[in-house]
């Protein structure tokens, strides 16, 4: 068991430190130029010395090398104190010139705290759906569950968004249009405001969820309950309770946990369409924001750290598998 | 027989939606960049059926050339996609000495953050290629390359699982054992048995293509304005969602119409193919 989990470690080490190179080649390759928005009136040597203090001067397998220092070394070492902050360069954003760290520390509460519980809402409906699904097959629940799947699968979360902010914002007033991150929770009635402005962009993420987890679980759980324990179970005088949110949840999860870990980096991507309609300053406003205005080193940080969200994701649902399935325990 | 008529409403739908995008502009003959400052921002008349934009271009025209450029680009992000799928799936399938690296390299793809990444090479690569492409060819080139490019993953997957079955089959160690070359192999005993998941890839293909090309265009590195596709149409129609709701709504439904059928074509399609469907598809 120990030694699968090594292993799959050290599989994930180097998967992320080839994806951060090609991100940064990307980048790199892109013809963009940082100075393009700047008036031509600025004198080319002046240009070069800007070019040369954003630290572009030099070549980019150094570039990179920096950058993964601050990124494993410095940064982790600022954050843990063991690194005093004026001792070594930070990872700077060109725009601001301030940490990229501070910034994504600053937003991602935010990100966490609207796309978080949309998808803790999503997979706890899917499911639900997905037991009550397979266990009355064909019945209501189950053409509802499935119809509302391959509806929630076709919609764009912009277009979810925009229907649901022309019903519930404009035409009913029961919802703001835009997310007020200024607000501060202090008591009952600041507390209902965030929870008002948290339901729209919250429905339209834990739609798509739904939507994508409901179709594994109700296939996974048919397959379960055709089990010949699962007759066993019933024959004994289980309850059908027991029989179905223990003997049968528990095998069917197995195939949805990949489903579930592997989905949850997805809400940092569709925090980029989500944040940016209901103007969530999170961490997918600020990777649109800093793309938009060419800058490179908060892009590129953002992106990474995703990709290493979706790493560790997969890793933990390699990890996470074992617990449920004592077969793959000697694997 | 509920199979069957899923199966008949998703291409009905598909074909539909080809009609209105393609045969329409011909009884519909008013251009999609045609402004009239005159009629800005009207309502649904007789003149203009779905009303016009904040320019005074006529909505029903802006809808079917967006819709052109937007099946367009589905149609040929998929193609590459399940082209590259299909070789590397079929590749990996066959060779022994293939597989392990090309699952590798999927697995990699798989662990890419896709939108953050696509929106990246919109953004970055759009000005050049336009310059040395033109607008349109750079721009559809551009946005089609990128999304087939990282669509194709689960397409490799599905088949090299499904060729690897194949593989133990006897009537292809009867064909390997009369000395049939890789080529004629793949494309006369591999090829028709991996049909039905390959029609599954391809149903599926167009609805995440379509869905992409939305998303990028909504983002803003997509198509322009003057060049739309429902994606952009719909962005543009969202800020004037209060005052006239229709310009966000029509682009937004038939995205989805357009998805929905693709989607429930592919659905049709597996499980016709393979009622246990999803199976586990992992190693």
């Amino acid at each position: 068991m120990r030694f699968y989990a090594l292993r799959r470690l050290a599989m994930a080490l180097p998967t992320l430190l080839v994806i951060s190179a090609v991100i940064f080649a990307l980048l790199d390759l892109a013809p963009g130029d940082p100075m393009a928005q700047l008036p031509d009136t600025i004198p080319p040597d002046v240009r070069d010395d800007m070019r040369a203090a954003l630290g572009m001067g030099r070549p980019a397998p150094v570039r990179y090398g920096l950058w993964l220092w601050q990124m494993v070394v410095v940064e982790p070492g600022i954050f843990l104190g063991l690194i005093p902050e004026d001792a070594a360069t930070r990872i700077l954003s060109w725009q601001t010139r301030a940490p990229v760290m501070t910034q994504i520390a600053q937003r991602l509460p935010q990100t966490i705290i609207v796309m978080g519980s949309a998808y803790a809402l999503g997979i706890t409906i899917a499911i639900g759906l997905g037991i009550l699904s397979a266990w009355r097959r064909g019945g209501a629940i189950d053409q509802a569950g499935t119809g509302l799947a391959a509806i929630g699968y076709a919609l764009p979360p912009f277009f979810t968004a925009a229907v649901l902010i022309y019903i519930f914002a404009i035409q009913l007033n029961w919802a703001p249009t835009i997310y007020d991150t200024t607000l501060r929770v202090t008591g009952w009635d600041s507390l209902a405001a965030q929870l008002r402005q948290m339901a729209l962009p919250i429905a339209v993420l834990s739609l798509q969820t739904t939507a994508q987890i409901t179709r594994y679980m109700r296939a996974a759980m048919l397959e379960t309950l055709g089990q010949e324990y699962i007759r066993a179970a019933r024959a004994k005088g289980l309850r059908e309770r027991t029989v179905l949110m223990v003997h049968a949840l528990r095998n069917s999860m197995i195939p949805v946990v990949p489903v579930i870990a592997l989905g949850a980096p997805q809400i940092f991507a569709g925090a980029i369409i989500t944040e940016s309609i209901f103007g969530v300053n999170g961490i997918g406003q600020l990777l649109l924001i800093s793309l938009r205005a060419g800058d490179l080193p908060v892009v590129q940080t953002v992106t990474v750290l995703i990709a290493a969200l979706i790493v560790l994701a997969n890793l933990a649902s390699d990890l996470a598998l074992p617990w449920l399935d004592p077969r793959l325990r000697d694997a | 027989m509920r199979e069957h008529r899923a199966l008949l409403f998703g291409p009905i739908l598909l074909g539909a939606l080809a009609v209105f995008v393609l045969l329409g502009p011909l009884i519909w003959q008013i251009g999609p960049q045609q402004m009239d400052l005159g009629a800005r921002n009207q309502g649904a008349s007789w003149a203009h059926p779905i009303g016009t934009d904040q320019l005074g271009r006529d909505m029903l025209a802006r809808l079917m050339a967006g819709g052109r450029l937007s099946l367009a680009v589905g149609l040929a992000a998929m193609l590459l996609a399940v082209g590259i799928g299909t070789a590397v799936g079929v590749a990996a399938g066959i060779s022994q000495r293939l597989d392990g690296p090309l699952m590798r390299v999927t697995d990699l793809f798989l662990a890419l953050p896709l939108l953050p990444l696509l929106l990246i090479a919109a953004a970055l690569f759009r000005a050049p290629l336009a310059a040395r492409l033109g607008d349109e060819i750079g721009l559809f080139a551009l946005i089609t390359i990128a999304i087939g490019a990282t669509a194709w993953m689960s397409t490799a997957r599905i088949l090299r699982g499904e060729v690897r079955s194949l593989m133990q089959r006897d009537y292809i160690r009867a064909a390997r054992s009369t000395g049939t070359h890789n080529p004629q192999m793949v494309w006369r005993h591999i090829l028709p048995a991996i049909a039905a998941p390959l029609g599954v890839s391809v149903a599926q293909g167009i609805a995440t293509a379509i869905l992409m090309e939305s998303a990028l265009s909504f983002l803003g590195v997509g198509f322009p304005p003057d060049l739309p596709s429902w994606g952009r149409l719909l962005f543009d129609g969202t800020p004037h969602l209060g005052t006239h709701p229709s310009r966000a709504l029509w682009p937004g439904a038939l995205i989805t119409l357009a998805a929905l059928s693709a989607t429930v074509l592919g659905d049709a399609l597996r499980d016709i193919a393979d009622p246990r469907y999803p199976r586990y598809h992992r190693k």
